[in-house]
């Protein structure tokens, strides 16, 4: 089933949003409000806007580190997503985990993982649980291209393949690993191939295109949900920032960024809108009032307390 | 109280049983489990009783079932992850040290992860280097775990139980040269507190403090003792992470020296750490330093008379002891 547009216009709030939180981020950052690594998601926002708009209250989402965006998609808190990147205890962590650690319980949002490719067989593990239970529920698990060639991705696919589990992987392929091409990590660009030997569904997906990234998803999504297997789809996508605010990406030129820029997912979603007679200032009302989330989320974050000294040893043990 | 006599295989057998029908969350994860009867039998009869949704046999990819069972505990399931041996742990020791013993803490106290893994460790007769080796000091070491040693089988099925019912992300290593020792077990049902010490055998005139296999070796030494008319206090720490620092003190507040003995390599583990806190914790309630006796420090050779070498026995054990009077 294709999106409404009024679905569509609620994804483009959502994708700014994904967009201007992580710009503010980055800014305060570079203000050292904001330390540790700082992974921008920037440029790939159809991705977790489309495939979390698929997924259904009791399913669950798992990521790695780069995970401000599929936390706002599930519907966390702008202003504890903030409040977490500044290290305060109103953070959706409780300051405990900053960027690479969001967790938001409420909304079945289980992390935030910063191991490459070890939170694949978590996912599975969610998915035992679910069938175990007897739940229709599906976990869908986000990880970057860098996180396929080590063991615990292979584990994962193996062991949800094996038991037919409700597990969706979504490799989102930005085509560089830290620093490294695709092309020097592995014999084929195509990373879905790797559906194959386990085996389960794979499909590869424009991860510009708002709608394919929703569609396909959807048709895994209820794969899992209806036949209680797992596919493993690859979003072709790309990040306009380096690896973290610490990578000023060099390894890359100008003309290949701007080639992507122009299939800028924002604007790719604009484009198919303008024609269906969304006009101009349902946009700029939709961008005005993110701006203002944003502003107090930064607002939130700055003005809330830190952490108590004496909370220093919590949460460690039950 | 009536007993019977279990093997400690037997009791752990036992344990799992009473907690898998108690609570239909739990289910047992590993290589060999179920259909195989577990690797060292300890699973025997578990998947006719339960069936293969409860009893489930993974392929070699201890990485992944770690993972799975994190999963799982995060949903709410209970699982109890088999590692064959604590040897192939190291596998999987990045979702128990990075993912289990994290998950928690940096959630903000969001998720718990109610769940064990489990297996043998220690040394074994003739497995050479890498499948006799001690790593409760790579467990110990990480806040977030509890590391579970029993040495015996009433010990073992009360804290395994215990283990179990635990709300925290719990390392229990079994004594894999010892699945066969036999011990009184209460015919009752009974549990063990995690984080507790067990005074083996009380005495005023040195404190051994011991766990796992260094146990009956500490026993034996301490009868050895008493011929030289000491009374050594054995001091079976049972849980590794969270020490039992009050049980611990206590006794050696009583009796002013402490031995610890342990299987393990000296260097960076869990004795000497007791050893240096004891140290500086209880300076002045001590009258001669405290000593550490540890397995030799070298890989596990194959040839049995090099492999005797390794371990401390009782004699070492009690030779040690006497310097410290």
């Amino acid at each position: 089933m294709s999106l409404s547009i009024e679905k569509r216009l609620e994804l483009y709030e959502q994708m700014y949003l994904m967009r201007r939180f992580e710009e503010s981020a980055a800014q305060s950052y570079t203000e050292r409000k904001i330390g540790g690594f700082l992974h921008l998601y920037i440029g790939q926002e159809a991705v977790a806007a489309g495939v979390i708009a698929a997924t259904r209250k009791e399913d669950s989402v798992i990521t790695s580190y780069r995970d401000h965006a599929h936390y706002l998609a599930r519907g966390g808190s702008p202003r504890a997503g903030m409040a977490e990147l500044f290290g305060k205890e109103t953070g959706c962590s409780k300051g405990r985990g900053g960027s690479m650690h969001f967790f938001d319980v409420e909304n079945n949002f289980l992390g935030g993982w910063g191991i490459v490719g070890a939170h694949v067989p978590l996912a599975a593990g969610v998915g035992f649980a679910a069938k175990y239970k007897g739940e229709k529920s599906v976990c869908v698990c986000f990880l970057g291209e860098g996180a396929v060639s080590i063991g615990p991705f292979h584990e994962g696919l193996c062991l949800a393949a094996l038991w037919k589990l409700p597990v969706v992987f979504v490799v989102e392929n930005n085509r560089y690993a830290m620093g490294t091409p695709i092309h020097r990590t592995m014999t084929s660009e195509d990373v879905s191939i790797r559906a194959l030997s386990y085996p389960m569904a794979r499909a590869t997906v424009d991860g510009c295109d708002l709608d394919q990234s929703y569609e396909q998803a959807q048709i895994a999504i209820e794969r899992a949900r209806n036949e209680s297997l797992p596919t493993l789809l690859e979003y072709k996508t790309y990040r306009y920032r380096g690896h973290s605010m610490a990578d000023p990406a060099k390894y890359r030129t100008k003309e290949e960024l701007q080639e992507w820029k122009d299939r800028d997912p924002l604007l790719l979603l604009k484009a198919k809108l303008e024609p269906a007679g969304v006009g101009v200032e349902v946009f700029k009302e939709i961008e005005d009032k993110v701006e203002r989330i944003v502003v107090d989320a930064k607002e939130f974050a700055e003005n809330s307390p830190e952490p108590a000294p004496e909370s220093l040893g919590d949460y460690v043990y039950v | 109280m009536s007993y019977k006599q279990l093997s400690i295989r037997e009791a752990l057998n036992e344990a799992l049983v009473e907690e898998m029908e108690r609570d239909d969350s739990t289910f047992l994860m590993g290589e060999e489990v179920g259909h195989y009867n577990g690797a060292y039998k300890v699973s025997r009869g578990l998947l006719d009783r339960f069936g293969e949704k409860r009893v489930v046999d993974t392929p070699i990819a201890e990485n992944g079932f770690a993972g799975v069972g994190i999963g799982a505990a995060m949903c709410g399931l209970r699982p109890i992850i088999e590692f064959m041996t604590f040897n192939f742990s190291l596998i999987g020791i990045d979702q128990v040290i990075n993912t289990a013993a994290k998950l928690r803490y940096m959630s903000g106290g969001q998720f718990k992860l109610p769940m064990v893994f489990r297996g043998p460790g220690g040394s074994v007769l003739q497995l050479s280097a890498q499948h006799s080796q001690c790593f409760e000091s790579f467990y110990a070491h990480i806040p977030g775990l509890m590391v579970v040693m029993p040495s015996n089988a009433r010990d073992a099925k009360g804290l395994l139980k215990s283990s179990i019912r635990d709300d925290n992300p719990v390392v229990f290593i079994e004594s894999e040269a010892m699945y066969g020792v036999r011990g009184d077990v209460p015919e009752e049902t009974y549990t063990l507190p995690l984080g507790k010490a067990d005074i083996k055998v009380p005495g005023k005139d040195l404190t051994i403090l011991c766990w796992s296999k260094s146990v009956p070796l500490c026993l034996e030494a301490a009868s050895g003792l008493k011929e030289f008319g000491v009374e050594a206090e054995v001091v079976d720490l049972m849980t590794i992470r969270p020490l039992d620092e009050e049980t611990i003190h206590t006794s050696v507040k009583k009796t002013n020296r402490v031995l610890v003995v342990q299987e393990s390599w000296p260097q960076a583990s869990v004795g000497h750490y007791i050893a240096a806190s004891i140290s500086e914790k209880l300076f002045d309630f001590l009258d001669a330093p405290v000593k550490v006796v540890s397995g030799e420090d070298f890989p596990y050779p194959y040839a049995k008379n090099l492999e005797a070498l390794m371990r401390p026995d009782a004699r070492k054990i009690v030779e040690v002891a006497r310097s410290l009077l």
